[in-house]
């Protein structure tokens, strides 16, 4: 099965982010993550530039301990932006998000791929995509 | 039961992530729903394209160009581009004389309505250091050797302000249509860091 997380045109008028040479997203976490954090957005929960900000300090700290910029992944750096908005904005802790991401590694052979239906595992569906 | 290796380079953040999204659905937070459609939005709709056909336009309508230059946003919209990251929009022109390219030194600020969402070399830590630094040098390296006469201005983005570059037509494409000529606009030749060439 293919790792993307909705079926993309290759040719039409649909294609043209990718004719310019790359997909938009490397993992179907981060389309996932980009996603959710612009749905927040879209309900107020908070806005972009408040994200930004948090965006802008995981850039500058992952920069600063790491000169040589190797191994940089962005949307780690965005995973990181968004986990401590939500966490300081009361609407989820960080210790939840452990918590959760511990029960779901925890799941059985399976149950391993994002775009899996997940509703055997002990984790409560996630999502389901196509 | 023992944890399974996931497919991806990165399993803890993919992890993380995916506990994120299953606890904000939990909590009535997030719409699974609208979450799909944002991504097909910016995975399909929003892109490069947008923007050559801004491109196009300019080249082929001379009060428009000039619109273009004045107020971007406005221009923009025009075409019915706009939404977030499309706040405002400067367009910067390219000429013989000066070179436009754009960064955003602090994260990864662009214009998304008219170039969708950023290529990764655009996020990457030495593009962003080094364009600054030695854009001469660094546009070389990306195969657009400048002559030395040539004006470099680079231009790092902001929260407020996005930039589009306005690349020069290229010569001989004076019998292209419009639809013809959004066709060889490049996202690259946008952010400054490649030239529009004829077919």
């Amino acid at each position: 099965m293919s790792e993307l997380p909705v079926d993309l045109p290759i040719t039409g008028p649909m294609a043209p982010p990718r004719s310019n040479g790359e997909m938009v997203f490397d993992a179907p976490w981060e389309s996932r993550l980009f996603g959710v954090t612009m749905a927040l957005v879209e309900t107020d929960r908070f806005s972009w530039s408040e994200f930004q900000q948090r965006l802008i300090a995981a850039v500058g700290r992952w920069e600063a301990g790491h000169p040589d910029g190797e191994g940089y992944r962005y949307y780690e750096r965005w995973a990181e932006a968004l986990e401590s908005l939500l966490d300081d904005l009361g609407i989820v802790a960080v210790e939840t998000t452990d918590a959760r991401a511990l029960a779901l590694a925890a799941r059985p052979a399976g149950h391993d791929h994002h775009d899996d239906h997940h509703g055997q595992g002990p984790g409560p569906a996630a999502h389901d995509v196509p | 039961m023992t944890a399974v290796p996931r497919p991806h380079d990165h399993p803890d953040v993919a992890l993380r992530a995916e506990a994120l999204e299953s606890l904000l659905l939990e909590r009535g937070l997030i719409d699974p729903n609208v979450v799909d459609g944002l991504i097909s939005r910016y995975e399909n709709d929003v892109g490069p394209m947008n923007g050559a056909r801004v491109i196009a336009k300019a080249w082929t309508d001379a009060d428009y160009r000039q619109r273009l230059l004045d107020d971007g946003t406005a221009a923009i919209g025009e075409l019915g581009y706009s939404g977030p990251q499309g706040e405002h929009i400067e367009v910067l022109e390219n000429s013989g004389k000066v070179h436009n390219v754009v960064v955003c030194t602090l994260c990864s600020c662009y214009p998304w309505p008219v170039l969708g969402l950023p290529p990764s070399w655009y996020k990457d830590p030495a593009y962003r250091a080094r364009i600054v630094r030695e854009p001469r040098q660094v546009l070389a390296e990306m195969d657009l050797a400048l002559d030395d006469d040539v004006e470099i201005r680079v231009w790092d983005s902001s929260s407020e302000v996005r930039y589009l570059v306005l690349p020069e037509r290229p010569d001989g494409t004076s019998d292209l249509s419009e639809e013809d000529l959004a066709a060889l606009v490049t996202r690259d030749a946008m952010v400054g860091v490649a030239r529009v060439t004829a077919p």
